[in-house]
């Protein structure tokens, strides 16, 4: 069997196997250590022997002899005689084989999602967070994680050894939470397997391809989160909305590398395949909204919008009704003057740029350091013909822009906007 | 005999497959189609999106309201019908005189991890669906 196939089965085995690991030993580093060890044996016989039945399942029975192996030397005692090929021997009628596979149905559930949570904590600087998950839970090497980030392999490590001192220190519980416990992991998870997908996602220009893996591994975790909580409609939600978005980057930058706004993309780019996905999931998770039921989560509703503008098949063929309607919904869930910023940009589509300037007006004072507040309020002053105040509004983002493309896009509006100012003084 | 043949694999690995090794693939599967096409022996052939967006319907519990058995509304469930290691992710449909043919057709497709089974049509209705469908 090729390289390729035991490389994706290891990495594919890799959550839970680290996950039952680490409930095992009480220890991240423990865990990874023996992790790393089966895999190496794995890497010894698989490619000449074929994968075996349950991949994850012996790399779990193997890393734990090599961890136990390890302990008993560490306290001289004698070593255990057992190698991998013991695994399928023993694995007939015996309780070994019963304990793993109690791991497979709902225990392994919570240790993933104990795994990622641990990566995710909530005290832990965002950053952190992220580079976290990447490292643990995903396996991504540190210098790729480094570039991913735009900074120094160094500076990389010394935050993901920062964040494991906090983690080991952190003590989160082993035991099964309760109900309520798990729900505020899997919310402290999904939001930062969306943060790393806007990691990625709001890169630009000559960075989005040193990027793009960061929304791709976001998708990955979305999937393994969905597939461990099939019926989560907030997971729904993540994945859809990494899905809907995602499937646009081939038509978010032209061929010179500028950005090429949502109502100006070339729709045929977008990748129909992760779009159709979306548009099922967004919808699985609406039947989980039988009235009174329970309300739509913030992911959930950022899916539905995201997914509005997918099914358009034009820009100007888009319900702005129907995503106004969202927003609004989504500004009572989650009041933020970002959120309002967006609703403004539908308002202005539905019903005119004037009440969406007067929805943008008392914003001014919060989001006066946000680029696209800035952008967004001179193109609506431009539309309504006050060019004077558009082009302050206009030159305000250009200093405030960080990419080439944002500044190259900035600077053509403001072009626009100041030969109609020309124009009119003639 | 129209045969079909099943594809199944775990989608935790397929979802970690390098971006060469999953074009390695799609070129095996293109090569495999043209070849049962020319000889007219590639039915419907479709690659089925992860089970997270699939949703199973069960039979419903008889409760104190419902007639007699089988008159419940059934149960929907997300997700696909039971919690595998492995997931059904496609199939093809090709049509063989013997189940030797059958093997020989599945064997020329990528078989890295997981399986393919190869099980004979008992009823076949062809759809007026024509060629399209295709969100890839």
């Amino acid at each position: 069997m090729k390289e390729n196939a035991v490389a994706a089965a290891l990495a594919g085995a890799r959550p839970r196997v680290l996950a039952a690991l680490t409930r095992v030993f009480r220890d991240l580093d423990a865990a990874e250590d023996a992790f790393q060890e089966a895999c190496l044996r794995a890497l010894r016989s698989w490619p000449e022997k074929g994968l075996p039945q349950d991949p994850t399942a012996w790399l779990i029975f193997v890393g734990r002899n090599v961890g136990l192996d390890e302990t008993r030397r560490q306290q001289r005692l004698d070593p255990l005689t057992e190698g991998p090929q013991d695994f399928e021997k023993r694995s007939e009628a015996n309780p070994e084989k019963q304990w793993i596979e109690g791991l497979e149905r709902e225990d392994y559930r919570d240790d993933v999602l104990r795994l990622l949570f641990t990566c995710c904590h909530p005290e832990l600087p965002a950053a952190q967070q992220i580079a976290l998950a990447l490292r643990i839970v995903v396996g991504m090497p540190v210098d790729e994680i480094a570039r991913a980030f735009l900074v120094k392999q160094r500076t990389m490590e010394q935050r993901l050894t920062r964040a494991k001192r906090f983690i080991a220190k952190a003590g989160i519980p082993f035991e099964v939470p309760s109900p309520a416990e798990r729900a505020q992991r899997l919310q402290a998870v999904t939001t930062t397997i969306y943060l790393l997908f806007n990691e990625g996602y709001s890169a630009s220009g000559g960075e989005a391809h040193v990027r793009a893996p960061l929304c791709d591994e976001a998708i990955r975790l979305a999937r393994l989160l969905l597939r461990l909580f099939v019926g989560d409609p907030e997971v729904m939600g993540l994945l859809a909305l990494c899905l809907a978005n995602h499937a646009r980057t081939p038509a978010r930058l032209d061929k010179d590398g500028e950005i090429v706004l949502l109502e100006d993309q070339d729709r045929s780019l977008w990748d129909a395949a992760k779009v159709a996905e979306a548009h099922v999931l967004v919808e699985k998770a609406l039947r989980l909204q039988e009235p009174g039921l329970r309300t739509p989560g913030p992911l959930q509703i950022q899916a539905a919008i995201a997914v509005v503008h997918s099914s358009a098949p034009s820009a100007g063929a888009t319900d702005w009704q129907e995503i106004d309607r969202l927003y609004a919904l989504l500004e009572r869930l989650q009041p933020s003057p970002i959120v309002t910023l967006n609703r403004a940009v539908a308002v202005s589509k539905a019903r005119g740029p004037r009440a969406a300037l007067e929805m943008l007006a008392p914003l001014a004072e919060s989001l006066d350091g946000y680029l696209h507040f800035h952008g967004a309020r001179g193109a609506l002053l431009a539309e309504v013909g006050e060019n004077d105040a558009a082009a302050v509004e206009l030159r305000h983002a250009l200093r405030l822009a960080r990419t080439q493309p944002e500044k190259a896009h900035l600077r053509q509006r403001l072009r626009e906007v100041e030969k109609n100012l020309s124009s009119l003084s003639y | 005999m129209l045969y079909s043949i099943l594809i199944y694999d775990s989608e935790a690995v397929t979802d970690r497959l390098s971006k060469d090794e999953e074009a390695s693939r799609v070129q095996q599967h293109v090569a495999m189609q043209e070849a049962l096409e020319a000889e007219g022996r590639l039915g419907p052939v479709a690659r089925l999106m992860p089970s997270t967006a699939a949703v199973t319907l069960r039979p419903g519990t008889p409760g104190p309201g419902t007639p007699g058995p089988g008159t419940e509304k059934p149960l929907v469930i997300d997700g696909p019908f039971a919690e595998t290691k492995e997931q059904l992710l496609g199939f093809y449909l090709v049509e063989c005189d013997s189940l030797q043919e059958a093997l020989d057709a599945a064997q020329r497709l990528p078989l890295e991890s997981g399986s393919l089974e190869v099980r004979p049509v008992g009823w076949y209705k062809a759809s007026a669906l024509g060629a399209s469908g295709d969100t890839e």
